[in-house]
């Protein structure tokens, strides 16, 4: 990403649909569930499709949040050194969330 | 009347500041502020402007009044010094070569870039190349541009990245030659503005929208570009 602005103006909207989705999914079953404990909760991500969507999710927090935080650091951050220290940190931590989070729905 | 106006001469100032002036308007009388930056110069011969026609029709008087953009031919100081006090500065954003008068380059470097000149290789039949009166209709609030770069040195996004972000002004002519019937090189064009910066930079804040003397909409060009690009890409 960073090539083509077509593409990073998609990925953003769409992404945005998922977690909007997905938020809406999460918030309802929270409330429909007012005694939310650890089996319950533990029974919620047992499905496959629940596994997928969050996937999905995961997945468009990270490509969502690196071309949001991409465009920041590109218009904020004038020295090169800082921008590209900014722009490591992001990729180190949201890859670093994706492999948690999938190794996370793998035990689940 | 209370004026602050900036200076700064290179040759002589270590840094801009802001220099107070009183300037006696007739009770009962609205002048524009090109007429008042026309008073301080008889009190202050070495200020310095850019100024031709005094009508809003050549735009180069363009300057920050009161925090914001417009051709101070054109602007009652009754518009902007609503605390009774006028404050001109140049226009932000782009180097100062003193006083009022900014160095325009890279603003005229991505109206370059965005070639503001019909392109088409299709032999001519000797005549004018036509247009319907509903193709014509289509440049209508394009082409009127006098280039006076209000708007574009009042985006934070030309401010940020003016070497790569276009700006309102490129973008609305731009989409004047992507929306002329008689262009041939839509494509080009198109895949020249297709990186992150040139035109999707715009956030559609509506700065530009907000100061343009000329009462255009560069936003509306920009999103009809965007528009165009999407369809190419699907
Ligand atoms: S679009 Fe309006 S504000 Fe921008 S350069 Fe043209 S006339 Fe000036």
């Amino acid at each position: 990403m960073g090539r083509n602005g077509v593409a990073d103006w998609l990925v953003q909207r769409l992404t945005a649909v998922v977690l909007g989705v997905y938020t809406l999914w999460f918030v309802g079953v929270l409330l429909c569930t007012p005694d939310m404990d650890y089996a319950a909760w533990r029974g919620l991500f047992a499905p496959l499709w629940v596994k997928g969507f969050s996937l999905l999710a995961l997945l468009s927090v990270v490509a969502h949040a690196w071309v949001g935080l991409w465009t920041v650091s590109t218009d904020y951050f004038r020295p090169t050194w800082l921008r590209l220290v900014f722009q490591l940190t992001c990729a180190l931590v949201l890859g670093y969330y994706l492999l948690w989070g999938i190794q996370i729905l793998r035990s689940a | 009347m209370q004026v602050s106006v900036y200076r700064y001469n290179p040759d002589s100032d270590n840094a801009p500041y802001m220099q107070d002036l009183e300037v006696d308007i007739p009770a009962g009388r609205d002048l524009m502020v090109l007429d008042v930056m026309h008073l301080l110069k008889e009190q202050d011969e070495t200020l310095v402007f850019r100024r031709s026609c005094r009508e809003g029709v050549c735009g180069s008087d363009g300057v920050n009044m009161n925090g914001k953009n417009g051709l101070a031919c054109v602007t009652p100081v009754s518009e902007v010094a609503t605390s009774g006090k006028l404050v001109i500065r140049p226009l932000p954003g782009l180097p100062v070569i003193r006083d009022l008068v900014v160095d325009m380059s890279m603003f005229y470097a991505q109206y370059e870039r965005i070639q503001p000149y019909l392109m088409n290789d299709e032999p001519t039949t000797g005549i004018e190349r036509l247009q319907s009166p509903e193709e014509r209709e289509k440049l209508d609030g394009l082409y009127e541009c006098i280039l006076c770069a209000c708007c574009s040195t009042s985006c934070p996004s030309f401010w940020w990245n003016p070497d790569r972000f276009v700006g309102p002004a490129g973008l609305l002519q731009a989409y004047r030659f992507l929306a002329d019937s008689r262009d041939r090189a839509t494509e080009e064009r198109l895949s020249s503005l297709q990186d992150p910066f040139s035109v999707f930079r715009c956030r559609g804040i509506m700065n530009c929208v907000n100061v343009c003397p000329k009462g255009l909409n560069p936003t509306r060009a920009i999103g009809h570009i965007r528009s165009m690009l999407l369809r190419r890409a699907s």
